[in-house]
């Protein structure tokens, strides 16, 4: 029976020869995550479950990155009681104040994932270890406790989209281009209950920031998994942050594709996803004279260096607009010291930002940038959902870095091409 | 496990922010988060459901983020069952983990409007609107999804197994 990567890599967890879409399977996972709003709940569930220990105490994160630096007393208490909980089970991974940072920029980052690795995540976002070849799904916080009592979880095997990307990006076109385009073609439930599987010759010039970007936005087509072949700039990156796995899984020539869908990069457009839906999906050229009162970068989606590279490149000897808030948060420490030695920060700064600690803040509205009523945002993040960064009648618009930075100058939504000298 | 009760009816795409939003995630107290379910897609939910009864709605319930805060609002709002035309599986699967029935049927919608109601009869998967007679039939679960829906949920389900290996 020919398998998709997915297909192997659960099989291979589950202790079986091969896997068919459909079933339904108990697998060991390598690494079970949580973070300050998802692990409070597990760790009660964890207590209901009744088992003493945790099955590995190596291969259990705690981040606490939602609501921190603790934004009240309610969210201290959360992050106490999985403090409290990471002592007593000596947790190897537990990560808070300047040892933490969003928790899918700082995973791969530590290492904590590797090829061919399953994670399950109390995060819908864990899709985002697709990037490295890794099986990594969002499940909830029952899940997460029993994960974390046993070791295992329980799996439908997913059928697979196939994406077979060609060509090469225009230059100030990104992995969030790409993945907003993708989803606004498919809509927000195109990959519902299936594995999106990325390669292909296109490949070649994607970041793996860019991929990072693109698995971490899986989820927002519906995708049980995102997932990309295993080339030199994973085996690379793999190396450069000691991922201990490395198992590639390549998918059978003759695997079977619910669809496949050919991406040609070389066409792809600065987009922005309107508000609000991650599929409401327009050229950043085409959608008129849309103002905006905030522009936030960082996230899970685009808070790595090189996001910050493509925003200061844009930022660099121009300033924010009047009366609008730029507002730039680090995905994680080692980014922030990265942008720092880079003289990244320097250009935001002179640019008028605020420059924030790493933390998911503004990005769920939760706080350093909720939105009042009647406010715009364009944010580098990946939901634009009724509410989602503050009041229900605000509004945010989607886009990647270039576009995001664009914006912050002229004060209304744009590409970096509508920008005077470029 | 047949249940029955008074349908609230939204449409498609209802997501886990709406549902609960993020500035009451500082706590899983399901009762404070019943208070607040659905508040920013329907403000009047929360004070007008009664126990029992019955959410209908369209495509893609539950997309987003995965927090359980919102099945378990649901939940403790005192819904018995969610029927929809389809669901994000990630609020499928922590739904049923914590043991809220949801039935997945695409010819569901048009069975019912709010303040209806309708008989639902999880095991063999049958929605019927008794005022009109209308019914329609939901792939019926099976196996380990069964058990699970049965036991009330996965730590029902653990602890029931470990019980079980003790004897
Ligand atoms: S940055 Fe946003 S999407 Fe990512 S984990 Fe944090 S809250 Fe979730």
């Amino acid at each position: 029976m020919p398998m998709t990567m997915t297909q192997k890599i659960l099989a291979a967890h589950a202790g079986r020869e091969s896997v068919t879409p459909g079933d339904l399977i108990q697998a060991a996972c390598d690494l079970v995550l949580g973070n300050d709003i998802t692990a409070p709940p597990a760790v009660a569930v964890f207590r209901q479950i009744g088992t003493a220990r945790v099955f590995d105490r190596t291969k259990i994160a705690l981040v606490m990155d939602h609501f921190t630096p603790n934004k009240d007393i309610k969210s201290a208490e959360q992050c106490k009681t999985v403090r409290d909980f990471a002592r007593e089970q000596q947790i190897v991974h537990f990560y808070e104040g300047g040892g933490a940072g969003v928790e899918h920029v700082i995973l791969p980052e530590k290492g904590l994932v590797g090829a061919g690795d399953l994670v399950i995540g109390a995060d819908s976002h864990t899709c985002t270890y697709g990037a490295l070849g890794a099986f990594s799904t969002g499940v909830g916080s029952t899940d997460m406790a029993a994960g974390m009592a046993s070791g295992r979880c329980w799996f439908k095997v997913p059928e697979a989209l196939r994406f077979e990307l060609e060509g090469k990006l225009p230059p100030d076109v990104g992995g969030k281009d790409v993945i907003l385009s993708i989803i606004g073609r498919i809509g927000v439930e195109g990959a519902s209950y299936k594995s999106m599987e990325f390669g292909g010759p296109g490949l070649a010039s994607l970041t793996m920031d860019d991929r990072l970007t693109m698995a971490n936005m899986a989820i927002e087509a519906g995708a049980k998994n995102g997932i990309f072949e295993v080339d030199d700039i994973t085996r690379e990156y793999l190396r450069s942050t000691g991922a201990k796995s490395r198992l590639e899984f390549r998918p059978d020539k003759d695997a079977v594709y619910a669809e496949t869908f050919r991406i040609d990069l070389s066409a792809m457009k600065s987009v922005v996803a309107l508000p609000s839906s991650p599929a409401n999906v327009h050229p950043a050229e085409a959608v008129g004279q849309i103002p905006v009162d905030q522009v936030v970068i960082g996230s899970c989606t685009n808070g790595r260096i090189n996001d910050f590279r493509i925003a200061a490149r844009i930022l660099k000897g121009r300033k924010a607009a009047p009366g609008l808030r730029l507002i730039i948060l680090p995905g994680s420490q080692l980014v922030y010291a990265q942008a720092l030695e880079e003289g990244l920060l320097a250009i935001f700064l002179e640019a008028g930002a605020v420059i924030g600690p790493p933390t998911c803040g503004p990005c769920l509205g939760g706080h350093m940038g909720v939105l009042a009523k009647g406010e715009s945002a364009v944010a580098t993040t990946n939901r634009n959902f009724v509410g989602r960064m503050g009041h229900p009648e605000s509004f945010v618009y989607l886009a990647g870095p270039a576009v995001a930075a664009a914006t912050a100058v002229l004060g209304r939504i744009a590409g970096p091409s509508a920008l005077p000298g470029r | 496990m047949k249940l029955q009760g008074s349908v609230h009816k939204y449409g498609d795409n209802v997501d886990t922010d709406v549902i609960i939003p993020a500035r009451y995630l500082n706590t899983f107290d399901a009762a404070e988060l019943a208070r607040h379910c659905l508040e920013d897609l329907d403000p009047s939910f929360a004070g007008n459901v009664k126990p029992g009864d019955v959410i209908l709605a369209g495509k893609n319930f539950g997309c987003g983020s995965s927090r359980e805060h919102a099945p378990l609002a649901i939940k403790a709002s005192g819904v018995c069952c969610v029927v929809a035309q389809s669901f994000a599986r990630i609020f499928f699967r922590n739904a049923l983990n914590i043991g809220l029935p949801v039935l997945e049927c695409p010819g569901a919608v048009s069975l019912a409007e709010s303040g209806d109601r309708l008989e639902i009869d999880i095991e063999a998967g049958t929605i019927v609107n008794p005022a009109t007679g209308a019914s329609v039939q939901a792939a019926p679960y099976t196996g380990f999804i069964l058990e699970l829906i049965q036991a009330g949920g996965l730590v029902a389900r653990l602890r029931r197994n470990a019980e079980q290996r003790r004897k």
